[in-house]
């Protein structure tokens, strides 16, 4: 073990380790600090409010209780409802839907990309960013105007039956998730592209050779290969699609609620701010669990 | 160059299509003279004049520029110093795990976890003062606390590629510590510490969620303000301040990858 | 094992007993050398065998876990690399890509605040002494392989060094290349009178440059001396498979020489073991058609391989390599007679069995 006022060189200069570490601290400080004081300890007062109960005008009362989560889970006086638990799962659903679309429309438009001449590539990656980029709220409420009543879309809609004549294609589950997989198609084809742009298109005809199906040619030579794009982009988009409240406010309304739809309502309007903590570290929860899910999954994959 | 799979080439045009329809829905509806209803009325830029004669939009985007503008440039500093403390010092490998896993936190964590334990840490901070009522310092105190971590990770990746061999040979010609930072590591960090302000830029001028649980009524920001319009029905005035902010953001783009590419 | 008889100078650069380690891998075992000033001093090595590592710890980028570093008499083993006057050539130069050439060069005198009119003067002359007076405003991403070379050259140059350092600075260069790189900067050491420390594994490049060379392995100095020596006498096989080629024979003493697998071949001297190898290159094995009066072997080509400046025939039995002028063609199948000198065969001191 080294002690700590051991001398060493450290990228050319000679000094001790005692004196790095005291260098260091002193330049990590402003930003830990920072990060200590409204992230971590933030993040730890959420953990506490969530254990609290909320007073008759919406402040805090500091009587700690488990309410909040056994509001959560369903027990309510009324008896056990899951609304809350199914608002919980739904989220997971889109989120799980959404990252799914997103990668099997990404995989071709980044194979188309990647197969474009030098000079074309760069501008079809500007037109993918450019969405990427845009405000999201813009984004969102954009599809109104796609869905609108007069357009052949909820026209066509309102033929079939599902939506009464006359009516606007939204707010419903189909526009939430028109608006989630519009809004996050980019957080997957970006990384991926930067893998797939590095495929060896070689082994990929080598693998065509042996295999006579596409569908292992696939995951035999593409999937392993592209694997690190692919998980920035799952990741980038299964976690922040679990708590978006944009796209599920303006194109789901009441009707199809998710989890940020049920925060923000408890801090806004609902003024319960203990519940809202709990609902959020319930996310939090399945923020974690994917994440781990996430890193099981590739290692499993990275053994085939 | 390839042959490509007719299907795969339809699917990524159809991809594209889906991509931009929206967007060119508002694009078309902001110069639509029609003042509600989807016909055609004219071709009329009166919407994009309006723009600048509404108050509230004017205050909004002067909010959004100064929220982004002393954001990003406290949290380009402090990201700078920290991807440096972080990166070019012999820590434990338990420490720097730790610092690690603090910095990947506002990337990997849904932003409205971060924007609730926001809300309930700044009231409890109202309680001891004032100033920690919703507006412009929380908001601005909120976007650098995310933007500290994307700062911090793309200046670090910078210090990793430019590598050990550049400091040693400054110190083979007789660099001191100060003159090494100033004579060679910041000019080569320039363009990470550039790339990064950038990045904190955009999306400070981006965020909707932490900026909305933050804000108090005097400091509405562009987004925030479009929010609440759409929601009491969408007007023309409002497609033409959405068109206006994508075609920034269309410039912005450009210009980023323009700067990137040179380096 | 002595690897170190050589002129020792209360001047030049000195190691003694340096020992490295980096978690379990021993990098550096007891390592002594006295480099003499003005020397051109070349560690040669496979890589691994710490030769890069030692000369670190010369430029006070890396300090030895034991042993001391001497230069001009005096003691530099905990001075930090800022003061020692000791400038390294780097294996892929460490340009500073934000500055121009002039400025690169310039960059040691600046840090220690010299005068403009100074600065001027001393980088002009190195800026010419290395054909880089054109390149002086580019900047080094303009440059060819070659050209970043000399300019990190000139960079260490102008500090005028006690000691140059260079680490493997031929390795990014191609081969046609490096071999006029190799004698230009073997004239250049020679007109500027410093002392230069090479680190390479390249052995022609150390047989071209040095005045003398150590061969290290595995941490360890195998054996040290002029090219000359060191290559007519190896003092184990690693040495002599390493430098050049050749051909290794175990034997076991007899009286006026050694007994082979082809004989008994004489010697001019008497092996200080019982058992070993003797070793004897392949351009120094003669070859005719009449059987020698002393250690005469028939032997049959098996192969011949054309390079240009020579013939390299396979025999059997050996396998033995033998080296023949491009004039003498001798085709597979001939069986011919081999003259293996007494005083061309090398004893391999250090090779015991």
């Amino acid at each position: 073990m080294k002690r700590a006022d051991s001398i060493l060189t450290w990228y050319g200069e000679l000094t001790t380790r005692q004196q790095l570490l005291k260098r260091g601290s002193l330049l990590l400080t402003p930003g830990m600090l920072w990060l200590m004081l409204f992230l971590v300890l933030p993040s730890l007062v959420l953990v506490v409010v969530s254990v609290v109960t909320r007073g008759a005008y919406g402040q805090l009362e500091w009587t700690f209780t488990l309410e909040n989560y056994k509001r959560l889970a369903g027990f309510t006086l009324f008896g056990w409802t899951p609304d809350y638990l199914m608002i919980l799962w739904r989220s997971v659903v889109v989120a799980f839907f959404t990252t799914l679309v997103s990668v099997i429309l990404s995989y071709p438009l980044c194979f188309f990309i990647a197969g474009r001449p030098e000079r074309s590539r760069y501008m079809w990656l500007t037109l993918v960013i450019i969405p990427f980029w845009t405000n999201m709220v813009i984004r969102a409420y954009a599809w109104f105007l796609i869905l609108s009543p007069e357009l052949p879309f909820a026209r066509l809609a309102a033929i079939l039956g599902f939506i009464p004549d006359g009516a606007p294609l939204y707010p419903n589950a189909f526009a939430v998730y028109l608006g989630m997989v519009s809004m996050f198609l980019p957080f997957v084809t970006l990384p991926l592209y930067a893998s797939v742009e590095r495929l060896d298109w070689a082994l990929v005809e080598a693998a065509q050779d042996l295999y006579a199906s596409r569908v292992r040619t696939f995951t035999q030579a593409i999937l392993p290969q592209t694997m690190p794009g692919l998980s920035v982009g799952i990741i980038l988009t299964f976690v922040p699609a679990m708590g978006m409240f944009v796209v599920p406010d303006l194109l789901g309304g009441a009707k199809y609620m998710l989890v940020g739809n049920l925060i923000q309502q408890q801090f806004g309007a609902s003024r319960d701010w203990p519940f809202g903590a709990a609902i959020s570290m319930g996310l939090m929860v399945l923020t974690m669990i994917g994440l781990q899910i996430y890193r099981r999954k590739g290692k499993e994959i990275e053994v085939i | 160059m390839r042959r490509q799979h007719p299907l795969i080439v339809a699917i990524s045009y159809l991809t594209m299509v889906f991509l931009y329809l929206p967007l060119a829905g508002v694009a078309v509806f902001s110069v639509n003279a029609a003042r509600r209803g989807m016909v055609w009325k004219g071709f009329t830029l009166k919407w994009y004049l309006k723009l600048f004669e509404n108050d509230w939009i004017l205050e909004a985007a002067w909010n959004t520029l100064v929220l982004a503008v002393v954001s990003t440039i406290i949290a380009t500093i402090l990201g700078t110093i920290l991807a440096i403390a972080m990166d070019r010092f012999p820590w434990r490998s338990r420490t720097s795990n730790f610092l690690d896993i603090i910095l990947h936190i506002p990337v990997i964590i849904p932003d409205i976890i971060l924007a609730a334990s926001l809300v309930v840490a700044f009231g409890l901070l109202r309680l001891a003062s004032s100033i920690f009522e919703p507006g412009l310092l929380n908001m601005i105190i909120g976007h650098i606390t995310f933007q500290i971590a994307f700062v911090a990770l793309v200046v670090r990746s910078r210090l990793v590629a430019i590598g050990s061999e550049v400091e040693e040979a400054a110190r083979d010609l007789f660099a001191t510590n100060w003159y090494l930072l100033r004579k060679v590591m910041l000019p080569l960090l320039m363009p990470g510490i550039i790339a990064g302000a950038m990045l904190a830029f955009t999306l400070s001028l981006d965020d909707f969620v932490i900026s909305f649980f933050t804000a108090g009524p005097e400091s509405q920001t562009l987004p925030l303000f479009i929010f609440a319009a759409v929601r009491r029905g969408v007007t023309p005035q409002i497609h033409a301040l959405s068109t206006l902010i994508m075609l920034i953001t269309v410039v912005l783009v450009v210009l980023t990858e323009r700067f990137t590419r040179h380096r | 094992m002595n690897p170190n008889q050589d002129p020792t100078t209360d001047q030049g650069l000195t190691v003694k007993h340096i020992c490295k380690q980096f978690g379990d891998v021993i990098a550096l075992d007891d390592v002594t050398l006295n480099v003499a000033s003005g020397e051109f001093f070349t560690l040669l090595g496979p890589s691994g065998c710490g030769k890069t590592t030692l000369l670190r710890i010369i430029a006070g980028l890396e300090l030895a876990d034991s042993g001391q570093v001497f230069s001009g008499g005096k003691d530099i083993t905990r001075l930090p690399a800022i003061k020692r006057q000791v400038n390294t050539v780097f294996q892929s130069y460490a340009l500073f890509p934000h500055l121009t050439i002039y400025e690169n060069i310039a960059f040691g005198l600046r840090s220690r605040k010299f005068p403009d009119a100074e600065i001027k003067k001393r980088v002009n002359r190195r800026l010419e002494m290395l054909d880089l007076s054109p390149m002086a405003q580019r900047h080094p991403h303009q440059l060819s392989g070659g050209q970043k070379q000399r300019v990190a050259l000139a960079r260490a140059l102008v500090n005028e060094p006690d000691v140059l350092l260079l680490d493997e600075p031929m390795s990014a260069l191609d081969a046609r290349l490096r071999a006029q790189v190799q004698e230009d900067l073997r004239r250049l050491q020679r007109k500027l009178g410093r002392t230069f420390i090479l680190v390479t594994h390249d052995q022609s490049e150390a047989l071209v440059c040095s005045d003398r060379l150590a061969v290290m392995r595995q941490g360890r100095v195998v054996q040290c001396g002029s090219p000359e020596e060191v290559y007519d006498n190896p003092t184990d096989s690693f040495v002599a498979k390493f430098l050049g080629a050749a051909n290794l024979i175990p034997c076991t003493k007899a009286p006026g020489g050694v007994q082979t697998a082809f004989g008994f071949l004489a010697l001019d001297k008497q092996p200080s073991w019982q058992e070993g190898t003797v070793a004897i290159r392949p351009e120094w094995i003669g070859i005719g058609d009449k059987e020698p009066e002393r250690n005469g072997i028939r032997a049959r080509v098996t192969e011949i391989i054309y390079r240009g400046t020579n013939f390299d025939l396979w025999l059997e039995p050996g396998p033995l390599r033998v080296r023949t002028s491009s004039y003498r063609r001798i085709d597979p199948g001939r069986e011919v007679w081999l003259e293996l000198a007494s005083k061309e065969l090398v004893i391999l001191e250090d090779e015991a069995r």
